[in-house]
């Protein structure tokens, strides 16, 4: 691309807030995941064309959030917090899915709850410890245990762990950015161990055996362990170079479940090899430490804490599902971030990265 | 820089600038942790697509790459002027894909409207059905007629996922004419998937089980061809990525003659038994009769029950292989070649003369063992106790051999042990000896038995095949080979004798037919050909020593009459041909099996063998 032409362009991005750098590169990401996409779902056009519109959507999104002044929704943080959470137990009385219950059906549109809860409870805790001195004392830790606790008890209740993790990590990341003592982390660490076996025991059935089969997926060969096997069998036979684009065997074929969802990074590193993946995940590297920077270079506690614990959230999405795919860990359904089909995550991560451009971009205009 | 403690209560002074320097602090920790985890899992990757790279491409190719096999043609049977015996025909199945019918039940009521679908092939589906993929064709009906397949047709719009669907069966044109020959093919089930390989029946729905399509099933098979094809994780196939094509069966020219066969079967008339005709320098079986037969089409696509309790039931028994393992008593038939192992161990001469005056009695013991006739048949030598079947003369000639030297010498034409023709389930029959009743009763041998045995009586038991095979050692003066329907096999010298001795026992056997008084003397007229011959007749139940030549005993109930036994051979100057014939409850050999032999004789003279 010709620099000049860029910089032109590029200039007219700080007026409406947005980052230069991380719009080119999310931009760079979404293209090339709806090329996998369109590969994944058999070249399906009416599918790409679809998700593009949502992202077109998540987009426009993503400019609103930047134009919204922050000391608005820092504001308005406690009540966001609670409308999410009302939501959650809506869906638990109200809502629709297969298995579990996640959706809400509001006749137009379908959406996920706890998708809110993954931008209000960080943007709660923020508001929260904005307030207060850091690093966060007891009495503020123990506060914001309970606040990541309800939302994520409530999503594990739907039951849909994968994001309750989420949540509930992109919680304790504010916290740990927020100064917590490496004491009080080593602690927690400890506690959590000990709590493991209780945990265990209240795990529903269909938990426990993702775990299990995650631990040895060659028993299961056929049921649970299928998953892991034949996407493990995608991402090895990719190989250093991948067998081209719309070339993948194992998702054309059916072998590979929900190619376009959950597993389309094995569908890009079997079409795309070891080198696609490792350019993919530098890309992902490359957003998430300039969301990191733009963070770390907000005017205020507020904005430092809410930016940093929303990209570090996009980047938990990515290790998880990364890592899922390739048999690290266990199958939670976390969809691949603004690449796997699909409208609600988009959405909120966009508009995610739009809080951190809108946040970062008052970082002197703010009195 | 000050230190501000987190746990100063209320009155606690913010420090902006400490704080900032915790919090970007942490960032750069973050970073280094982001930068770690992207690293692992860059490492990770590494593992399983570089490291591990060979063994899962390998396995991507097991996931996408199916062989499948492809059916060969059966080969066809011929006779030896390339008949048509067994052939492939095209025919027409009703398939149904589950996935694509809606309503299978409606469907399944509808079709049995339609072409009539019995119990057991709804059955058949069902469990087909469940053991099947939802897209692949189920048979639901096999062999379908005409006029099922036209009114099909006309509904087929009406039937989404029903198919008609072409494929070659096994069709027998003759029906019960060759059934014990042949034998059919039917399903393969578990126990012939045990003795096949299985590579080369993946796709073959049927085999050969009786025989000979049992018998040559390898010849017959062929080779199955091999499909590399691309399929889906449901094991749909996509494409076709490579394909070598089977190699159809070999056709088979049987040694049968139809014609031949035929006439054997039209000479049986209602009469059930056996005729087996054989060219006696090669061992070529031209005829093989087991009567009657049954239609072997019922079982390729597997017989009703009804069908087959109805052959089960048949008192003739028309499963039954009499040629092949019907054991029967030789009866006097077994004369001629008592007379030769006479004639060479030096008892009788063809001069020496017996006196019959009806019954013989072993010195010391008071039981008679009579002849036929009886006011006995008078002075006799050989040729005359051959045309008139003399048991005295026999009974004498026996003992003064004893067992062991009749044994050994019809052990030499093959009795007492299977002829090994190429089909399976042939029995030996029984040639006793002392060895033999002791292992067989735990009793010694009584010299009684001898006796009876010199008139095929007591415990020897024959089957057709045998007594054709032997005839034909017999006019072959001992060269022969063993009964062949496809490969013959090598003529061998079976029996070593005098020649003279041969020459004596021919002149004996014409005088069965062509003598003043033979016993056959009836059908010489029919015939073009001198032949020789002998009759007999097999008792069914026991009036021990007196069975009458002449007396068909109609009086009796048909299944208690006597098996009517004939083996001869033609011409009697230069033997090509020999025959045995068999005929259950006929009465006497000399009424009604010889005449069977005559007229299938006449036709083999005709067709110029």
């Amino acid at each position: 691309m010709n620099t000049l032409v860029a910089q032109r362009w590029s200039g007219l991005l700080p007026p409406l807030r947005l980052d230069p750098i991380l719009t080119a590169l999310l931009l760079l990401l979404m293209g090339f995941g709806l090329m996998v996409l369109y590969s994944a779902t058999e070249q399906n056009m009416a599918l790409v064309s679809r998700q593009a519109v949502r992202l077109g959507f998540g987009l426009a999104v993503l400019l609103v959030m930047a134009q919204i002044p922050p000391r608005f929704y820092q504001a308005w943080a406690p009540a966001l917090f609670v409308a999410a959470l009302l939501l959650l137990v809506a869906v638990l009385l109200f809502g629709v899915g297969r298995g579990a219950q996640r959706w809400l059906d509001l006749g137009i549109v379908r959406f996920q709850p706890s998708e809110g809860m993954k931008v209000a409870l960080p943007l709660m805790l923020a508001a929260l410890l904005a307030r207060r001195p850091l690093p966060p004392g007891w009495l503020d830790l123990g506060i914001c245990m309970g606040l990541i606790a309800i939302p994520a008890g409530l999503i594990v209740l739907q039951p849909d762990l994968g994001t309750a993790v989420l949540v509930a990590a992109s919680g304790l990341a504010l916290l740990f950015l927020a100064g917590l003592r490496w004491r009080l982390i080593f602690a927690m660490f400890g506690l959590v161990v000990a709590a493991l076996p209780v945990i265990w025991l209240n795990l529903h059935q269909y938990q426990r055996h993702r775990v299990m089969t995650f631990l040895n997926p060659e028993s299961d060969p056929l049921g649970q362990g299928w998953n892991i096997i034949q996407s493990k069998i995608a991402v090895g036979s990719g190989g250093l170079a991948g067998k081209g684009w719309t070339q993948s065997t194992q998702s054309h074929l059916e072998f590979l479940p929900e190619p376009h969802t959950d597993f389309i990074f094995s569908v890009l590193a079997e079409e795309f090899g070891f080198i696609g993946v490792i350019l993919v995940l530098a890309l992902y590297g490359a957003i998430v430490l300039r969301g990191l920077h733009l963070a770390s270079r907000c005017r205020d506690n507020f904005g430092r804490l809410l930016s940093g614990s929303l990209v570090l959230m996009f980047f938990f999405y990515l290790v998880v599902n990364v890592a899922m795919v390739s048999g690290l860990l266990p199958v939670v359904g976390v969809p691949l971030p603004l690449v796997s089909y699909g409208g609600t995550s988009a959405v909120s991560l966009l508009a995610g990265f739009g809080l951190v451009m809108g946040l970062h971009s008052r970082r002197r205009f703010m009195g | 820089m000050k230190k501000i403690s987190a746990y100063s209560g209320a009155g606690r002074v913010r420090d902006e600038q400490a704080e900032r320097s915790v919090i970007e602090r942490r960032f750069r920790v973050m970073v280094v942790i982001v930068l770690v985890l992207l690293i692992l899992l860059g490492w990770r990757y590494g593992q399983l697509q570089l490291g591990a790279h060979e063994m899962y491409a390998a396995r991507s190719e097991e996931n996408r790459i199916r062989l499948r096999a492809l059916a060969p043609n059966r080969g066809l049977i011929l006779d030896r002027h390339g008949r048509v015996l067994a052939e492939n025909r095209p025919a027409y199945r009703l398939v149904i894909v589950p996935e694509r019918t809606p309503g299978l039940a409606e469907t399944l009521e509808r079709l049995a409207d339609l072409v009539d679908v019995s119990a057991d092939e709804l059955r058949r589906f069902e469990q087909q059905r469940l053991r099947s993929r939802r897209f692949e064709s189920i048979t639901l009906k096999s062999n379908m007629n005409d006029a099922q397949v036209a009114r099909l047709a006309v509904e087929r719009h009406r039937l989404p996922g029903v198919e008609i669907e072409p494929y070659l069966t096994r069709h027998y044109p003759h029906q019960g004419l060759l059934a014990h020959v042949l034998g059919y093919v039917g399903r393969i089930d578990s126990q012939d998937l045990q003795r096949l390989d299985r590579d080369q029946y993946r796709a073959t729905t049927h085999v050969g089980k009786t025989g000979i399509e049992r018998r040559y099933e390898s010849l017959l098979h062929g080779r199955a061809g091999l499909e590399r094809v691309e399929t889906n994780a449901q094991g749909r196939v996509l494409r076709v990525i490579e394909r070598t094509n089977p190699q159809p069966g070999q056709d088979l020219v049987l040694s049968i003659d139809l014609e031949l066969q035929r006439e054997a079967v039209a000479a049986l008339g209602d009469l059930a038994g056996a005729v087996v005709v054989l060219k006696i320098e090669t061992g070529e079986v031209l005829a093989l009769v087991s009567h009657p037969g049954f239609d072997p089409n019922l079982f390729v696509h597997g017989i009703s029950q009804t069908d087959y309790n109805a052959l089960l039931a048949d008192h003739r028994r028309p499963l039954f292989n009499r040629f092949l393992a019907g054991g029967y008593e030789p009866g006097s038939t077994i004369k001629p070649f008592i007379a030769l192992a006479g004639l060479d161990a030096g008892h009788i001469t063809p001069e020496m003369t017996m006196y019959s005056r009806g019954w013989f009695q072993l010195p010391g013991h008071s039981r008679r063992y009579r002849d036929w006739r009886r006011e006995g048949h008078g002075r006799v030598n050989l040729e005359r106790a051959m045309a008139e079947s003399v048991n005295t003369y026999f009974y004498q000639l026996a003992h003064d051999m004893g067992i062991d030297r009749i044994s050994r010498e019809l052990a030499l034409f093959g009795f007492g042990r299977a002829t090994g023709i190429d089909l399976h389930g042939e029995t030996g029959g029984v040639l006793p000896t002392r060895a033999w009743k002791r292992a067989t009763f735990g009793e010694p041998w009584f010299p009684g038995e001898t006796v009876i045995t010199g008139i095929g009586q007591g415990f020897t038991v024959v089957t057709p095949l045998q007594l054709a095979h032997a005839t034909a050692a017999l006019a072959g003066r001992g060269v022969t080979a063993p009964p062949r329907l496809l490969v013959p096999a090598e003529s061998a010298r079976m029996v070593v004798h005098d020649e003279a001795n041969w020459s004596a026992v021919f002149d004996a056997m014409a005088a069965v037919i062509h003598g003043p008084t033979g016993t056959a003397r009836a059908v010489a007229r029919q015939l073009p050909v001198r032949m020789g011959g002998k009759t007999g007749t097999a008792q069914v139940f026991g009036l021990p020593d007196d069975i009458d030549e002449e007396d068909s005993r109609e009086e009796l109930p048909e299944h208690l009459r006597n098996h009517a036994l004939f083996v001869g051979f033609a011409p009697l100057e230069a033997p090509r041909v020999a025959i045995s014939v068999v005929a259950e409850h006929g009465g006497g050999g000399a009424r009604v099996a010889a005449p069977v032999a005559a007229r299938t004789i006449n036709r083999a003279m005709e067709l110029g063998y």
